[in-house]
């Protein structure tokens, strides 16, 4: 019996590399001074994690008094939305998209609570947002424009730097969640006309727990928490040394080796949507071309996404889903529903997302293993023997 | 997540497929994950003979229709008509906290099954 792990959930997170572990290892161990210290090993400390921080902040066109470390995207996007808002001190108009993270979602919906207006966007049927919409959606007091650079979901890329343009002209905050695009595809601030950005190391084949939000400088902000003055103030709390060394090596990497990796990337997704769609009665989720270069969702009709993850881990597969099924919550993906998918489409969505370390032969094994799962599992259900 | 008992039936469900001459058919769909099943007796002397399912679900749906199936076959229709959601969860060897509305979905099917064959009774 083979047993074999093809890791297909990318988008969820990603190994740290071997060059970025053997890169951040020192310091959990004998570099072990607080970057804060006036002391030598203290100061010593300090220089590594100001590395660190240029080699992020370069990653994205910018300058690395601009990089704020922080806990990772959630954290980031928290950081953004509240804190924008917080300095704002009064209420005020946000506009967002219906697919955001719920690290953005759930904060516009708190920001509510207390007074402020959102806008959720709608989509079109490929998830992306029409950035007329977004300039008919402002308004007099409308004071930032949050949408994702990327859905982590169906891989759709937005027009950013559309959005970007419109917010400038306007002198609106535009705030991008980029947590599934920097590594991936070519980030530029100032390309992009972003004022905040969002990004997170674990997806990037860095360590978790460790993130950064890119503030153009100039931006007016509050904190959400007190403490040290790390981070000029906007994240107190002394830094997690190892996480921030090891960000900014993934991150070094995965930018440097964008060109090779998106074309790699790119041939393996097709070829896996491809083969899947073979199978017959599979249909893609999200845009055909505008999408993440790993990203892979597709709807199986007549089955249930949680027992096609469960019979693909039993074939060492390691995928997702938006069922309801496999949600917690009973309900299907908010990004599916937006998209227009019906009940039973979206009941029936995988998400593949492929990154480094995947091969032709990891494709050959999956589309090997998948036909007989689906195979089986709508010999079982009612809704595809009475069609 | 799920119990080794729940894999089993997953991974080998009990009783799967159509009837074509069945005595009673029961339908159901659960309004709260959008999960399906559809269930066919044959009934001989007020006794299910014969059983079988088709469910559009997921592990736990699955696996619930598969136990339900094997727990009530043999059984007098009175008997079965008292097997609940939680013996069929129990038997499972318990389910997941967000997974025991699946077998509610096993449970409703069985009824409706019944209700079905009596409904016939009734008309004949």
């Amino acid at each position: 019996m083979e047993s074999r792990l093809v890791y297909m959930d990318h988008g969820a997170t990603t190994p740290v590399r071997k060059e970025v572990f053997d890169y951040m290892a020192p310091f959990l161990q004998e570099r072990y001074g607080n970057p804060s210290s006036l002391h030598t090993p203290g100061r010593e400390v300090r220089q590594a994690v100001e590395e660190a921080r240029e080699k992020t902040a370069d990653a994205l066109g910018a300058n690395s008094d601009e990089l704020y470390i922080t806990a990772g995207g959630t954290e980031s996007n928290n950081i953004a939305l509240r804190g924008v808002a917080k300095k704002r001190g009064k209420p005020g108009h946000i506009i967002t998209s219906s697919i955001e993270h719920h690290a953005v979602l759930d904060v516009c919906k708190d920001l509510e609570k207390e007074g402020h207006r959102v806008t959720y966007l709608p989509v079109d049927r490929y998830g992306r947002v029409d950035p007329a919409a977004v300039q008919d959606a402002l308004e007099e007091d409308t004071f930032i424009i949050s949408i994702m650079a990327a859905n982590n979901e169906i891989g759709t890329l937005q027009p950013v730097r559309e959005i970007g343009a419109l917010a400038r002209g306007k002198g609106v905050y535009f705030h991008t969640d980029a947590v599934q695009v920097v590594g991936q595809l070519p980030v530029d601030v100032n390309e992009l006309n972003v004022d905040l950005l969002s990004l997170s190391a674990h997806k990037l084949n860095g360590p978790k727990g460790v993130g950064a939000l890119y503030m153009r400088k100039g931006v007016k902000i509050d904190p959400l928490y007190r403490g040290g003055s790390q981070e000029r103030k906007l994240r107190p709390g002394t830094e997690n040394v190892p996480g921030i060394i090891g960000q900014g090596k993934a991150i070094e990497l995965a930018v440097s080796e964008i060109p090779e990796k998106k074309k790699r990337l790119e041939h393996l997704r097709d070829r896996l949507i491809k083969g899947l769609i073979n199978i017959g009665e599979v249909s893609l989720n999200g845009h055909p071309e505008e999408r993440l270069p790993g990203n892979v969702n597709i709807s199986f009709k007549y089955i249930e996404g949680e027992s096609v993850l469960l019979s693909l881990d039993m074939e060492g597969i390691a995928a997702s889903s938006g069922s309801a099924c496999s949600s917690g919550s009973l309900e299907p993906s908010h990004v599916l529903s937006a998209i227009g998918l019906d009940h039973s489409t979206a009941h029936g969505s995988v998400r593949f997302s492929l990154g480094y370390g995947n091969n032709e032969e990891d494709i050959d094994y999956v589309l090997e293993k998948t036909p007989p799962i689906v195979e089986r599992l709508r010999s079982m259900s009612p809704t595809y023997r009475s069609r | 997540m799920y119990s080794e008992k729940v894999m089993d039936h997953f991974t080998n469900p009990r009783n799967v497929g159509e009837l074509a001459n069945a005595d009673a058919v029961g339908e159901t769909g659960s309004f709260k994950c959008g999960d399906t099943m559809k269930l066919y007796l044959k009934v001989k002397d007020e006794r299910i003979e014969d059983i079988r399912f088709q469910t559009f679900g997921c592990g736990a749906a699955i696996a619930s229709s598969s136990m339900l199936t094997e727990m009530v076959k043999g059984k007098t229709i009175d008997e079965a008509a008292r097997v609940t959601n939680q013996d069929v969860a129990d038997e499972l060897g318990g389910l997941p906290p967000m997974k025991l509305h699946c077998s509610n979905l096993a449970a409703d099917a069985l009824q409706n099954a019944i209700a079905d064959y009596k409904s016939k009774q009734r008309s004949v």
